[in-house]
């Protein structure tokens, strides 16, 4: 492991057993786990090339056990790393070797679904797939679809704030969340939100969306369910060039268009797609896009039409629009099973997840080239076209000399490459252990700070998720001093402003 | 404060950063002024001198086909709307124009006061509120450093989401110079179904069915029908009844199909319906609270709550006297009071536990005395006082703005 996480405090090492002890009077004995063995599970999450065994793990069912828990951890001054299901991706959930690693993953309920008022109310372990299944034999169903929604937890959702294929047109976590129950780390219990909008005062709820863990740990969530549009289809087009595929997403916008979905594939990620699921894929083209609109019927006809037509000016060499639902998703398959499909032309792939601006695609993926040279390393690209959210998956083999380290070192030059354009290092996944150390190129020591001591005002003694999202773990108190600069500044009412 | 007020006004970033600075080692307390539209929204400000950052202001990045823009903080909302306009795009959380609420001009206000007081109109509970669209600003802290937070995409989880923290912030943690918004194109039609004679409780029920439906309404408002013949549009005022609106937006097509959809389901009520201009002169007095304007003396409340909750909220405030309509399908209630008395006490009692309520408008000491922004949970005010502290450790942003300090 080339990353440095905080070193382990030998003053939580030496209270290892005051802390089993004082779980043990919280909870079952059961859901106190000390083996190595059964600690094993936790040790890492969905970015597996980094592990680390838990001092202890436990997993409460309930808000008062969690509260009591991170009560006795804050007076025991023992760190503290929530998990949901662990499909993290960048490593938000690795454990801390002094720590205790806290698994939320028996809060599965769904508590209750208020169709009138158009919400429901989960426990943070309740998966993403599972809060539509909760509501929708009643038509309705729960916007954010992260690829791993089977699996993935409402809470680590709103901890990671994730999209997914169509928030371009609904949004991501953040804009379909209204109200949490959460414990700070003092074991303080709070409700931010509701069943209403907004809120007064600051919006903590906004804040906690996307704060990876290090804010307080998720009890209950409530969540905005949408109906389900009324029809859905999908027009599977092939471009020469993936100027001509960007062209043709920025047309479709600029015609006023925001599809449910907008996804395209390079042409290695198209192969590796058609060779593992045969979902009828060109494979002589250099970029294929799915459009997905849906909505009212006549609406979707409409725009299927104009979208067809932006797309054939755009120079497609190929398109078919699905004429059944079965159609639909099979166009869908292949985008869907796309990191699978590339798992099986290597024997490891390592994820990226950056965020560029929509134009700059072009010269993003011509750059990209020149780097898989120079790395000697395949990329395949998928890509949330409408929204500019990359997803390069660099092809490598563990079990070859350096070549996890070059996949790495392609990776950060990636990252690094959509700041340069104008992006950001991530756009779903979460920053956590993987991209923290890039977080200096594109916030400088200022901007991280004003986001530090964010974490100070939540968890003084930074004893939630140490060493998750910021490069440096700095003193709160040092954090907090005032540098009083610009006494000798000329008064500033003088003409000159 | 003397009896001359010192007024900053920077030219431009580097001049606000200077300008904050000055004023932290010298200890003068700043009210933070865009175009000044709002200043009479939240408790009043106790400083030293105003920090007018009208200067800050223009568009300096627009990508239509990116659904993107930029624009100095102190942009006018109207320059931001006309330039949107041209490119069939608009702002989708349809920001409210306040001034005439606060005895002022229509179309005074800035894109960075929109968010900053994360003011969102009718459409926000199909289409997020204010917080839901700023993508990244830059701004000044209380500390007196220039920082930035967020980005120009809208995919972005790269560290705290500060954006969502700045919006409703009222310039109390820093100051903005420049903020980076999602635009999004603007309905082609605009169609409005109008359902007479319905009660509070008869309403929200209908306005829940319509809400649940797929047909994607992005409005949804309830008007008594005292409040429904002070309208602008003919079709409202002359009903001489309570009025229910439904508003389809979109494509040609979609609109006629989902609007001929909703009639066929609410076929039994007394229906009328308002084209394109109309729909878009009454949805603009909803949004701008023009209902409730006169007499200007009176007390103004926002109450936000479970939508359902709507009808037993609107018959306390009945109680006690005044008038209010809904928005929102009932999530958002406007009331204004029998008098210029804020009466705090009582409207938020109507609340009943749920939701949370602000005081839009009231005379300085009404303000000045009474809970403008709704009491929080002490845990979380204490949160909120500590991310205060952090961004602005001497209190020399809009001190006492949202809280008494």
């Amino acid at each position: 492991m080339s990353l440095k996480m905080p070193a382990a405090e030998a003053h939580a090492l030496e209270r290892r057993e005051e802390l089993i002890a004082g779980l043990r009077a919280i909870l079952p004995a059961e859901s106190v786990i000390t083996e190595e063995i059964a600690l094993r599970p936790f040790e890492s999450d969905g970015l597996t090339a980094y592990r680390q065994l838990p001092m202890v793990a436990a997993l409460p069912e309930t808000t008062a056990q969690v509260s009591a828990i991170l009560a006795l951890c804050s007076e025991l001054d023992i760190r503290v790393v929530p998990r949901g299901a662990g499909t993290s991706l960048s490593g938000g959930a690795l454990p801390l070797a002094d720590g205790l690693l806290l698994g939320m993953a028996k809060f599965n309920r769904v508590l209750d679904v208020d169709y009138d008022n158009r919400v429901a109310v989960v426990q943070p372990g309740v998966t993403n797939l599972g809060v539509t299944k909760a509501v929708e034999g009643r038509g309705f169903y729960y916007a954010p679809d992260p690829s791993s929604q089977i699996a993935c937890t409402i809470g680590g959702n709103v901890a990671e704030n994730s999209g997914g294929v169509h928030c371009l047109k609904y949004g991501l976590t953040t804009n379909n969340i209204l109200g949490l129950e959460m414990v700070l780390m003092s074991g303080e219990v709070i409700r931010l939100g509701g069943r209403h909008l907004d809120q007064p005062g600051y919006d903590l709820l906004g804040l906690m969306t996307g704060s990876e863990g290090l804010l307080g740990v998720i009890t209950e969530v409530t969540v905005r369910i949408l109906k389900k549009p009324a029809s859905a289809r999908a027009l599977l087009i092939g471009f020469s060039s993936s100027e001509a595929a960007g062209a043709c997403v920025a047309a479709i916008i600029a015609a006023g268009i925001v599809p449910g979905g907008m996804e395209m594939m390079d042409r290695l990620a198209i192969h590796a797609a058609e060779a593992f699921c045969k979902a009828g894929y060109p494979l002589d083209v250099e970029a294929l896009l799915i459009v997905e609109l849906d909505g009212p019927e006549v609406e979707v006809d409409e725009l299927i039409g104009r979208v067809r037509a932006l797309a054939e000016r755009a120079g497609s060499v190929s398109l078919r629009v699905s004429e059944t639902e079965a159609e639909r998703l099979a166009f869908w398959a292949g985008r869907k099973a796309a990191f699978p499909a590339v798992g099986r032309i290597s024997p490891d792939y390592y994820c990226m997840d950056g965020t560029i601006p929509r134009h700059r695609l072009p010269e993003v993926l011509s750059r990209m080239g020149e780097m898989s040279r120079t790395y000697g390393l395949r990329v395949a690209n998928v890509f949330h076209a409408g929204d500019g959210n990359l997803h390069p998956l660099i092809l490598y083999d563990a079990n070859q000399a350096d070549e996890l380290e070059r996949a790495e070192a392609f990776g950060a030059d990636i990252l690094k490459l959509c700041v340069e354009v104008g992006g950001v290092l991530t756009g779903e996944h979460g920053v956590g252990v993987e991209k923290r150390d890039l977080m200096g190129t594109m916030f400088d020591e200022t901007d991280l700070a004003h986001q530090e001591r964010i974490k100070c005002a939540f968890d003084p003694r930074q004893r939630l998720n140490p060493g998750k999202v910021f490069p440096v773990l700095h003193n709160c108190a040092e954090m907090g001093r005032m540098h009083v600069r610009g006494g000798n500044l000329p008064f500033p009412d003088l003409p000159r402003f | 404060m003397g009896m001359e007020e010192v007024i900053l006004r920077p030219r431009d970033a580097a001049d606000l950063l200077e300008a904050v600075q000055a004023s932290l080692a010298r200890g003068m307390a700043l009210e933070v002024v865009g175009r000044a539209s709002k200043r009479a929204l939240g408790r009043p400000v106790a400083s030293n001198a105003q920090l007018d950052l009208s200067a800050l202001a223009g568009v300096t990045l627009y990508e239509p086909e990116e659904l993107v823009m930029r624009a100095g903080a102190a942009t006018p909302l109207s320059e931001i709307l006309r330039q949107l306009a041209e490119k069939g795009q608009e702002l989708a959380f349809e920001p409210p124009d306040l001034g005439p609420l606060y005895g002022l001009a229509a179309g005074q206000g800035s894109i960075g006061g929109a968010f900053l007081c994360n003011l969102s109109g009718p459409r926000r509970f199909k289409a997020g509120a204010a917080r839901d669209h700023l993508l990244g600003f830059r701004a000044v802290s209380g500390r007196g450093e220039a920082f930035k937070a967020g980005g120009r995409v809208v995919k972005n989880v790269t560290g705290y989401d500060l954006p969502k923290l700045l919006c409703g912030s009222f310039g109390t943690l820093a100051v903005a110079s420049e903020v980076t918004f999602k635009v999004l194109p603007a309905a082609e039609k605009v169609r409005t179904l109008l359902l007479f004679g319905l009660d509070a409780a008869a309403a929200v029920r209908a306005m829940a069915e319509a809400a649940g439906s797929p047909h994607e309404v992005s409005g949804l408002a309830h008007l008594p029908a005292p409040l429904a013949r002070a309208s602008g549009v003919d079709l409202v005022r002359g009903s001489a009844r309570s009025v229910t609106a439904i508003r389809v937006e979109g494509f040609g097509a979609s609109v006629e199909a989902r609007l001929s959809a909703l009639r066929s389901w609410f076929s039994a009520h007394d229906l009328e319906e308002l084209h394109s201009a109309r729909s878009r002169d009454f949805w603009r007095e909803l949004r701008d609270v023009a209902p409730l304007l006169e007499p200007a003396d009176r007390a103004l409340w926002r109450l936000s709550a479970p939508p359902m909750e709507a009808p037993r909220i609107v018959t306390a405030l009945e109680r006690l006297g005044g008038d209010c309509y809904l928005d929102w399908a009932g999530g958002l209630i406007w009331y204004r009071c029998a008098g210029a008395g804020a009466e705090a006490g009582p409207v938020r009692a109507a609340l009943g536990g749920q939701g949370h309520a602000m005081l839009i408008r009231a005379s300085r000491d009404e303000r000045q005395s009474s809970e403008v922004f709704h009491p929080e949970a002490p845990a979380i005010r204490l949160l909120g006082q500590r991310i205060k502290d952090s961004f602005d450790p001497e209190r020399i942003l809009n001190r006492g703005r949202i809280w008494p300090e």
